[in-house]
């Protein structure tokens, strides 16, 4: 039985996304107690440069032209043919828009057991515990993988992409890439988010909304506050969603993460999804009417006041403040 | 006179109409004089393509889909001003505004932010989208007790028919609580649904969705029938309206009042309570609800001026002609449209007038009103010291102590 | 185009989580069950496929509380055959297993198209639809936030994090894994769905008896540690705004 841990690396546009960094931390976490090594499985074509400063024992190299963009398709079948071979302890994925597609194909074509929403992996001996978070960020389920082999899907969690990083690249092995004709997905074009608008993860201020902005009419108020102090407004998916700020705003799991100095989350339930993007603030001041928000549990500080009432007094207090 | 060309639907002006004759007086339409005073009276008459007598216009030309492809009605907040002033009582209001809007929710053209409160009131019974579960919770903070009718309390005198805002928006908690206050100073034996009161629905019925309003009043009935009570008491002008002029129709009839209603019968028992002067020069707001929907005026006003140190003064719009503070018909929940579309908001017209009227208090009787006025007060300047009370809360207040 | 939408129904997050005496699971008793949000958008993107190129959409639940109104509701805007799959044991299923139980029952119905959210707040094993696009052995996208079908073919928007879209054109059969449709889900009047409830007809199928699976062996459910939770501003608005007054210019942000 292997005790291996593999990682799938998940890259786009010539970047290993942190994901995969935090994929790998996690890995060696539980390596030691598998006794096993930390494998990257690293697809695609001339990407072979990206296994720099990969946190892994060992990088697996798959190269083809039909692998240049991520296709679930052309994935599964490389994956597919790996796992044929040799079967890990465990298999991670990032719990994201590319491991998504494959690991849970992965799991019904081998009928291997899959977690999702894994925050946590710790070695206990021979025992992988896992602790995933669900309903919304609401309850913590622990549990055990089982084995020989499991698939999981991994979340941000308490991981910090630099663990996952290494000073040294690891060992590169090129694996043969399988047949991949009669592959029925192909990537027609990508479609860039707006230009022209502000980046911003790289904002030090941002005034977030959720739900509980409640219509288009309010936004003014919080992008008063935000321009008050000097920052950005950003959103949650349903703010997107209705329109009431453009994508390039959209802080979460298929939005940008951030890492401002403090992000000001209003009318935010905390969601993991969007809470995974967030962890890197400095400082989270979380504004809901719900006492049993899940965006509580991370924020510094907290009041249950309402935001529609807070956002003017407090825009007001800022430009004093700044004596304007 | 319109051509083929410009009617192609001929049909749609034409079904609006005979779909007007089915509601009470709805036939009425036909002896508009096109005098325009609907249009003119109306807050947001200047910011539709269609005001009222707009839209009468249209039917009798045949075109009436082109109400219906502009946004017209969804400006309508059902404030009854409009019926107030026609000349040939068209039931405005009730029919036609009401009409137009269940046709432009049956094409699936509603905004964003009244889907919500739609979707809320189906699923949870309560427009914000609270657990029902958490519907009483408000008694627990209130430092009188409460009595919650459930299967150990089966029967009071008076049930106390709370409403949405009341029950779960903080602000209008506080008026909740006055009221219990006074309640219990004069004795009276007081108990509310708690979990199983929905949302009375008018609301809704005035939005365009009358098969949730229906929906929503059997759901209400179904709570009323499992307790013994000798009358409804309700601080919400729209679920009075509601539970006397709706309700009735569905089968469900009980004697209901306006706590106004109920506390000016005991006036002479409330007066003794007194012992505390609010001095201040108090404007009083007509609900739209209460006022021009059901002729209810004076007393609001007796029990203001019988609270020592009050002086009631008018605004220039009072009475029938009081100015709505915009949350009727819908409004409540679409702000952001409304907005947009007129730049203006009828509860900072209102805030400004209390002020040019010398008012110290805008004194109301409508769960919409205490946090729509208190945003107003806070984005007008000139009224930015005019504090937002119902009456309720003045009252206990002057019991206090 | 032959559509089928499989609906999930999960628990309402307005209402309190409560686990119960085992501590492995939930106590159902205050559990209100809600169409899980993306299959609320997979029903609306459906819609807007059908009506752009034709053909029926289907819509598959399994048979738990609330699941009629869901079914009738899906009618009224417009979906034109509605399943509901029964068995003591529907209420007890993991994805794993229901992907399985959908494939069986999905693949007489021949679909093209088979459009269901790209996941569940409650998914413990992974999101349903790529494992039944295994089932099926279909191609899936998932993440995807906009749908062009065409006879063999759709192109589809698929989300990356940061904004970034890949415009992916898949074969059909396809599954999609729904983010978000086109238009945000439709408003449905409440009279239309009543009208619905008399005219519609709900379909029963039985759903197979799953094979056991090693499944994650779940020992414990908890509420997050709070021990670190936020510290909680008290006051009225005005107290508040000036705490947050004074923490902005602590960390020199003002």
């Amino acid at each position: 039985m292997s005790k291996d841990i593999y990682v799938l690396i998940e890259h786009l546009r010539e970047q290993v996304a942190d994901i995969s960094y935090i994929m790998l931390a996690a890995a060696r976490g539980i390596a030691a107690g598998t006794g096993g090594t930390v494998v990257g499985i690293l697809i695609g074509h001339n990407v072979q440069g990206l296994a720099d400063g990969i946190g892994a024992d060992r990088v697996l190299y798959i190269d083809d032209l039909a692998l240049a963009d991520f296709t679930s398709d052309g994935y599964q079948r490389v994956v597919e043919n790996l796992l044929a071979q040799k079967r890990p302890r465990a298999f991670l994925f990032g719990d994201t828009s590319m491991g998504g597609d494959v690991a849970g194909w992965l799991s019904a074509h081998l009928s291997l057991p899959l977690v999702s929403h894994c925050r946590d992996l710790q070695a206990d001996g021979e025992t992988i515990k896992f602790v995933s978070q669900v309903y919304g960020g609401k309850i913590l389920v622990e549990g055990a993988l089982p084995s020989p082999t499991a698939i999981v899907m991994m979340v941000p969690g308490g991981y910090k992409a630099e663990q996952g990083k290494s000073a040294q690249t690891p060992e590169m092995v090129r694996l043969p890439a399988p047949a991949l004709d009669g592959l029925r997905i192909s990537v027609k074009n990508y479609i860039e988010p707006a230009a022209g608008d502000v980046d911003i993860s790289k904002e030090g201020v941002l005034v977030s909304v959720g739900r509980g902005i409640q219509n288009q009419d309010n936004m003014e108020m919080a992008r008063d506050l935000a321009k008050a102090l000097g920052g950005e407004v950003a959103g949650s998916r349903p703010v997107i969603d209705q329109g009431w700020l453009p994508s390039t705003r959209l802080v979460g799991k298929s939005g940008k993460s951030v890492k401002p100095s403090v992000y000001l989350a209003l009318g935010i339930s905390g969601a993991p999804e969007h809470v995974e993007a967030i962890g890197d603030s400095e400082m989270i001041i979380a504004i809901n009417t719900d006492p049993q928000a899940p965006i509580f549990d991370i924020a510094k500080y907290g009041s249950q006041v309402d935001l529609l009432d807070l956002l003017p007094v407090l825009t007001e207090k800022v430009t004093e403040a700044k004596g304007g | 006179m319109a051509t083929t060309a410009e009617s192609p639907n001929a049909s749609v002006s034409d079904n609006f109409v005979t779909s007007l004759k089915e509601l009470a007086d709805g036939d009425r339409v036909r002896i508009c004089l096109q005098c325009g005073m609907c249009s003119g009276v109306c807050p947001f008459g200047f910011a539709m393509d269609f005001p009222p007598s707009k839209m009468i216009a249209a039917l009798r030309a045949d075109v009436f889909e082109r109400v219906l492809n502009s946004d017209s009605a969804w400006m309508c907040i059902s404030c009854y001003a409009c019926t107030e002033v026609c000349p040939s009582n068209i039931p405005l209001t009730a029919a036609m505004m009401t009409r137009a809007k269940e046709e432009l929710i049956l094409a699936g053209k509603v905004p964003a932010e009244l889907q919500l409160a739609l979707e809320n009131s189906q699923r949870y019974g309560n427009v914000l989208g609270q657990s029902p579960r958490r519907r009483s919770e408000w008694v627990k903070a209130a430092d009188l007790p409460i009595n919650v009718l459930g299967k150990d309390n089966k029967s009071t005198d008076v049930l106390w028919f709370v409403g949405d805002y009341a029950s779960y928006h903080p602000r209008v908690q506080l008026v909740s609580q006055a009221l219990a206050r006074v309640f219990s100073a004069l004795g009276i034996e007081v108990a509310i649904l708690g979990p199983d009161e929905v949302n009375d629905g008018d609301s809704q019925r005035l939005a365009g969705e009358r098969g949730l309003f229906e929906t929503l009043a059997t759901k209400n009935w179904q709570a009323f029938r499992r307790y013994k009570f000798n009358e409804i008491v309700t601080a919400d002008p729209h679920a009075f309206n509601a539970l006397k002029n709706e309700y009735p129709a569905l089968g469900i009839t009980y004697p209901v009042r306006h706590y106004t209603q109920f506390l000016v019968e005991r006036l002479a028992h409330l007066k003794t309570k007194f012992n505390r002067e609010i001095k201040a020069k108090v404007a009083f707001h007509d609900p739209c609800y209460l006022g021009r929907a059901n002729g209810i005026y004076e007393e609001p006003r007796q029990l203001l001026t019988a609270i020592p140190g009050v002086e009631l003064v008018e605004m220039g719009h009072s009475r029938t002609t009081s100015l709505c503070c915009g949350g009727g018909g819908g409004g409540m929940w679409m702000d952001g449209f409304h907005w947009e579309k007129a730049h203006a908001r009828p509860s900072e017209w209102r805030v400004r007038e209390a002020k040019r009227a010398g008012a110290d208090i805008l004194a109301v009787a409508c769960p919409y009103e205490p946090p729509r006025f208190e945003d107003a007060v806070k984005s007008v300047q000139s009224a930015s010291s005019l504090v937002v009370k119902d009456i309720a809360e003045l009252l206990a207040d002057a019991i206090a102590g | 185009m032959n559509i089928v939408v499989p609906i999930k129904l999960v628990p309402d997050l307005v209402e309190e989580i409560v686990i119960d005496e085992s501590e492995a699971s939930l106590d159902t008793s205050w559990v209100r069950l809600i169409t899980n949000e993306p299959d609320e958008h997979s029903i609306e993107q459906a819609l807007l496929v059908k009506e752009s190129v034709g053909g029926t959409v289907t819509v598959v639940a399994l048979d738990v509380e609330g699941a009629d109104d869901v079914l009738y509701t899906a009618a009224a805007k417009g979906a034109d055959r509605l399943i509901k799959l029964t068995g003591n044991h529907v209420t007890e299923l993991n994805n794993y297993a229901l992907s399985r139980i959908l494939a069986n029952v999905i693949k007489t119905f021949r679909p093209e198209l088979i459009l269901t959210g790209v996941g569940a707040h409650n998914d413990l094993d992974g999101p349903v639809g790529s494992q039944l696009a295994e089932q099926l052995g279909m191609p899936y996208v998932g993440y995807v936030a906009g749908v062009k079908a065409s006879a063999d073919s759709a192109v589809v928007r698929k989300e990356y994090p940061g904004g970034l879209v890949a415009e992916m054109v898949v074969t059909l059969p396809a599954v999609l894994g729904v983010q978000a449709a086109e238009k945000p889900p439709r408003y449905c009047p409440i009279s239309r769905v009543r009208q619905a409830m008399k005219t519609a007809n709900i379909e029963e199928m039985p759903a197979a008896e799953p094979e056991s699976v090693d499944g994650a062996i779940v020992v414990r459910m908890s509420k997050p540690d709070t021990g670190e939770r936020a510290e909680m501003l008290e006051g009225d608005i005005e107290q508040v705004a000036d705490r947050l007054i004074e923490i902005l210019r602590h960390i020199d942000v003002l």
